[in-house]
């Protein structure tokens, strides 16, 4: 323990601003939530030391020190949670709750699953799964490579589609099943918030069942966003919610929107044959990706592939086809609005985002006012009317509220909110939230993008640092003919905090995590990259990563890094044989 | 058994780009820039940088500018992989991107000159034919070491490629695009986009078959072939024939429509427009006992019958001028300086013409050297434009597939196209009264009549008997 406290010291000094803001919120938030116990502040601190100044989320720390409490529904709600929305936020909101013991209900006025599992992640990954096949398939070279002769290969549209329907009935159903099995009530209807703990379920239109709560989370997602002007037909003109029915595969299809889904579906297109033209709002494509990783990807996803691209234009007029005559999109100068060039196309796929559905679920009854539809939450995802002031037991996850509209930062401010509820401040660290894009390769992403670290960096007053590594030095890539790709690490030289990691390259979506994990706790450099890898996997190409970050003055393998705290620790326990190991490998 | 190989009935002019699909290979990118420049400070030479360590030569993934484009300091100019990784290599100076010495795809050493930075616009042309000069010796890269041999090997015949080519697709110039409201736009896939810049067409020229007249891939590949072909009949007459394609695949499926390949659309063009041209044909038997014997007695030389054909052939076209002239513009002809004879090969996926140059002065031993390599180019598809754009006069020989007799299609831009049929033993009636067996082939020549009449051809056709019929002539 003493060697512990070595270590939360030196931590303790770096990280102080960021703490006492913490103690700030928690004591503005307190009058809004259950009062803050010793239990917390111990946790609390002791997060701290392990985030080492990182805005992290504490919860995992908090749930071993802290017993469920509310073993039922008290006396006066008929639920101690009721959470309007059984999407993924939903659901692992009400796993969560279920687990502590709440009574707990979820209303859905259409599929349980929501977006992602219907209508997103999910079946997008089945085509992908095909389109990953098809395009390995098809390339003579790469067969060639591995001494493989593959005859011409083809698909049956139907039985991909099938694929997709198939896997997203299995999940719907699993999830069902999950929610049932933990006694989680499923309330079939449109969901509406009368006033306090007050909510109305049924059929839009019906007088419907009234049910009280203690607390409600409003989880009711998004929808596809579809810009003024474009008229979707669901047939020539679509969003992704056709698109991953894959109804028909046209010889040319507009995507609007270079973003991740935009991006996926242009992989899952000219894979099945297509020929596919991006038309993008801003000047560059790929929008919000580091721009490096970008640029690789352009490089990799965009130009050998059959696809061309306008950037820095509107589609300020998209027409479905009719009458023999072709999906027509009129282009306009992003900036100057004029009229730039007009498209014919076979289809059209809108893919500039997607906007919050949060219409209908009686937020005028609690003084809330959506901000371009979506709901205003603070950290804790409690819910702000219009004064400006918190609204007691009503709090808001995922897409509704904007704040990372991905599935998993969903599920993970759901869990939060109540671990919130049960009186254990919890804030979401967005940071630590990775992102992937399922393309081929994939591309993921995890904190901040360089020019955000170096903005934040000069606001701030420290220095940034960028390592790299490729996957053409790794020996798995390599096996698998898939050399194409970089990773990299933006972080800080001083201290050895990781800002932000991303990687472009095979299986990136499953590499990002030792990165993301290492955020949320967290974990500096210098102590992740003595990590060790089983070798040979792409794992190593993180390895190689962190192992190639320079923090602090001394090189990273320097005789002085003996003294440092950790080494202390390590030395007063077993791991000082690995340690040695270590020592004499990098030191070859 | 090198006659195997000579299975060609006809062949088509075609250009490395027909060939490779490779964009440096196109002929309209070269600059024929052939005077040396004294090379002066302000075109600075572009260094293929050390990315890392261990680097010893890097690729060029992509040239992220153009030549001619103007740099400025720190802008990206070319992506290089390394061993290691893929990087933008910048520019440290501000100019203009002169000239690209290796071009994408192609692998430089370390510290070796990838392109020339010129300071001033006017300098672009001057660091352009300094790249042409001094070329990049130290990229061992096909298209880098190949770029070199072609301004060696046909410098003066660059240039009218490019004005023929860019003649070429105006004419075939449509003004009506359905799809574009008049003409106004023009409605390309993304692939046809992208393969028109590769290919160098421009697709304001290219008519669209796809949905609603819009311009796909295939068009571009069709409009590319067309062009090509016909460039490069202008600065060498090279003949075609006949597309007779010998059925070399049986896993065709039957049934399917199948798109032209870009050397199928250049045989296509060239079948048309031999139409122009008023031919005759004039037939001929010879008795081949005599070249039989020939044949086998040096055939442990190497020597092929292909090479004892057209060494035949070019020792009668020496006391016939007229029949290896040529007729362009219908107005006069050329009688052409130098005997080329061009063989029809098939090869994989089409035809081709490699020529034997001045057959007539080449022994037949270098001949037929020169013949094997020429094939084994061809197989590989590794032809210059040289080595088959520049037959005067063609021969087609079906022989070996026991064809008696056929006649070929005269390539336009030359003068005759010979087709020899296969060499049987006939029984045959001599002057003094007796019935003999001889071994006999039928040759047919296709004449352009604006040039060459019948008594010509007759009377080459008697001097080419005489020469088979007593070779002693063809081994010197």
């Amino acid at each position: 323990m003493s060697s512990l406290s070595l270590w939360i010291s030196s931590s303790v000094a770096v990280t102080a601003r960021s703490e006492s803001d913490h103690r700030l919120r928690l004591l503005s938030s307190s009058s809004a939530t259950i009062a803050t116990s010793p239990a917390l502040h111990f946790c609390c601190l002791r997060t701290e030391a392990l985030k080492l100044g990182a805005k992290s989320n504490r919860w995992k720390v908090v749930a071993a020190a802290v017993a469920p409490q509310n073993g039922s529904a008290s006396d006066e709600f008929d639920y101690n949670l009721v959470i309007i929305g059984a999407g993924v936020g939903g659901h692992g909101a009400a796993l969560h709750a279920a687990e502590k013991g709440w009574k707990t209900a979820i209303i859905e006025g259409d599929v349980v699953g929501g977006t992602c599992v219907n209508r997103g992640c999910v079946p997008s990954k089945a085509l992908l799964a095909v389109s990953g096949r098809m395009r390995e398939l098809q390339d003579e070279h790469h067969m060639k490579a591995f001494g493989l002769q593959v005859a011409a290969a083809g698909y049956d549209r139907q039985g991909v589609a099938d694929h997709a329907n198939n896997l997203a009935s299995k999940i719907r159903s699993n999830l069902t099943n999950s929610l049932k099995g933990l006694g989680v009530d499923i309330l079939e209807g449109v969901g509406t918030i009368l006033g306090p703990q007050k909510v109305k379920y049924g059929k839009v239109g019906s007088s419907g069942n009234v049910i009280t709560a203690k607390d409600i989370i409003i989880a009711t997602g998004s929808v596809p966003f579809v810009p003024k002007g474009v008229e979707v037909d669901g047939k020539t003109v679509i969003t992704s919610d056709q698109a991953l029915k894959l109804e028909f595969v046209p010889d040319w299809i507009a995507i609007v929107g270079s973003g991740y889904i935009g991006l996926e579906f242009s992989d899952v297109y000219t894979a099945l044959g297509s020929e596919v033209t991006f038309v993008e709002a801003l000047d560059q494509l790929m929008p919000g990706f580091d721009p490096e990783i970008g640029k690789l990807a352009q490089r990799v996803l965009i130009n050998p592939r059959k696809i061309d691209y306008y950037t820095g234009v509107f589609a300020s007029k998209i027409t479905p086809a009719k009458d023999g005559k072709p999906v027509i999109i009129d282009l306009i100068d992003a900036k100057t609005k004029e009229p730039k060039d007009t498209l014919e196309v076979d289809a059209a796929l809108i893919a500039t985002g997607r906007a919050p559905f949060t219409k209908g679920l009686g937020l005028e009854n609690i003084r809330v006012e959506t901000q371009r539809g979506f709901v205003p939450v603070d950290e804790h995802m409690q819910v702000i009317d219009v004064d400006g002031k918190l609204v007691p037991h009503v709090y808001c996850i995922g897409d509704a509220n904007g704040k990372m509209m991905l599935a998993h930062a969903a599920s993970a401010q759901g869990i939060s909110v109540v671990e919130q509820i049960s009186g254990k401040g919890n804030v979401v660290n967005h940071l630590s939230i990775p992102a992937a894009c399922f393309t081929h390769p994939e591309i993921s992403m995890v904190g901040l993008t360089e020019p955000q670290a170096r903005e934040k960096a000069e606001k701030e007053g420290f220095e940034v640092s960028v390592a790299k590594t490729s996957f053409k030095a790794n020996t798995k890539a390599l096996a698998e003919n898939e050399g194409e790709g970089l990773a990299k690490l933006i972080y800080r030289p001083d201290n050895g905090e990781i800002l932000g990691v991303h990687i472009f390259g095979l299986h990136a979506a499953d590499l990002i995590h030792e990165a993301s994990n290492a955020i949320a706790l967290g974990t500096r450099i210098q102590d992740i990259k003595f990590a060790v890898h089983a070798h040979p996997t792409l794992s190593e190409v993180l390895d190689e990563l962190f192992k190639s970050a320079k923090v602090g003055r001394t090189g990273s393998l320097d005789p002085e890094i003996k003294s440092s705290p950790i080494l202390h620790w390590l030395k007063s326990t077993p791991l000082v044989q690995v340690w040695h190991l270590l020592l004499s490998k990098f030191s070859t | 058994m090198s006659q195997l190989l000579h299975l060609g009935t006809s062949f088509v002019p075609s250009s490395s780009t027909a060939l490779r699909r490779n964009p440096t290979s196109s002929p309209t990118i070269h600059i024929s820039g052939n005077k040396r420049t004294t090379i002066q400070a302000k075109i600075r030479e572009i260094f293929m940088p050390a990315l890392s360590s261990t680097m010893t030569e890097g690729k060029i993934v992509s040239w992220v500018k153009s030549e001619g484009d103007k740099l400025s300091k720190g802008e990206s100019v070319v992506v290089v992989e390394s061993d290691k990784a893929d990087m933008d290599v910048e520019t440290f100076y501000d100019g203009y991107l002169a000239a690209i010495m290796v071009e994408e795809g192609g692998v430089a050493a370390v510290g070796s000159a990838i392109a020339l930075l010129a300071e001033t616009e006017d300098e672009i042309a001057e660091a352009r034919s300094k790249a042409n000069t001094s070329p990049s010796s130290s990229s061992p890269s096909p298209a880098a070491a190949e770029a070199p041999e072609k301004a060696v090997g046909a410098p003066e015949k660059a240039a009218p490629v490019k004005a023929a080519a860019t003649v070429t697709v105006a004419k075939m110039a449509s003004s009506a695009h359905p799809a574009s409201e008049g003409g106004k736009r023009i409605v390309a896939s993304p692939y046809a986009k992208k393969l028109a810049k590769e290919l160098n067409v421009d697709l304001g020229n290219v008519v669209g078959s796809g949905p609603m007249g819009r311009i796909v891939a295939k068009d571009v590949e069709a409009a590319a072939a067309a062009g090509v072909s016909v460039a490069a009949e202008d600065p060498k007459p090279s003949p075609s024939s006949a597309p007779v394609k010998v059925p070399a695949s049986t896993g065709i499926e039957l049934g399917t429509v199948v798109p032209f390949t870009t050397m199928q659309g250049a045989v296509s063009r060239n079948m048309v427009d031999s139409l122009a041209v008023p031919t005759f044909r004039v037939g001929y038997t010879i008795t081949t006992d005599a070249l039989d014997a020939l044949y086998k007695k040096i055939k442990s030389k190497g020597v092929t019958m292909t090479a004892l054909l057209a060494k035949a052939t070019a020792l009668a076209l020496v006391k016939h001028p007229v029949v290896n002239s040529s007729c362009r513009d219908g107005k006069s002809f050329t009688y052409n300086s130098s005997i080329n004879i061009a063989v029809a090969v098939a090869i994989d996926g089409g035809l081709i013409t490699p020529v034997l140059q001045d057959a007539d002065k080449v022994d037949i031993y270098s001949l037929s050297r020169k013949w094997k390599e020429l094939v084994d180019k061809a197989r590989a598809k590794q032809l210059q434009p040289h080595e088959y754009t520049t037959g005067t006069f063609t021969l087609s020989n079906l022989g070996m597939f026991g064809v008696d007799r056929f006649d070929a299609i005269l390539p336009p831009g030359t003068g005759a196209i010979m087709a020899v049929g296969a060499s049987e033993p006939t029984v045959v009636a001599t002057k003094d009264g007796r019935i003999g067996m001889k071994s006999q082939m039928q040759v047919n020549v296709t004449a352009d009549h604006r040039v060459i009449y019948g008594a010509d051809l007759a009377s080459f056709l008697q001097t080419l008997a005489k020469i088979i019929e007593d070779p002693k002539d063809l081994t010197f």
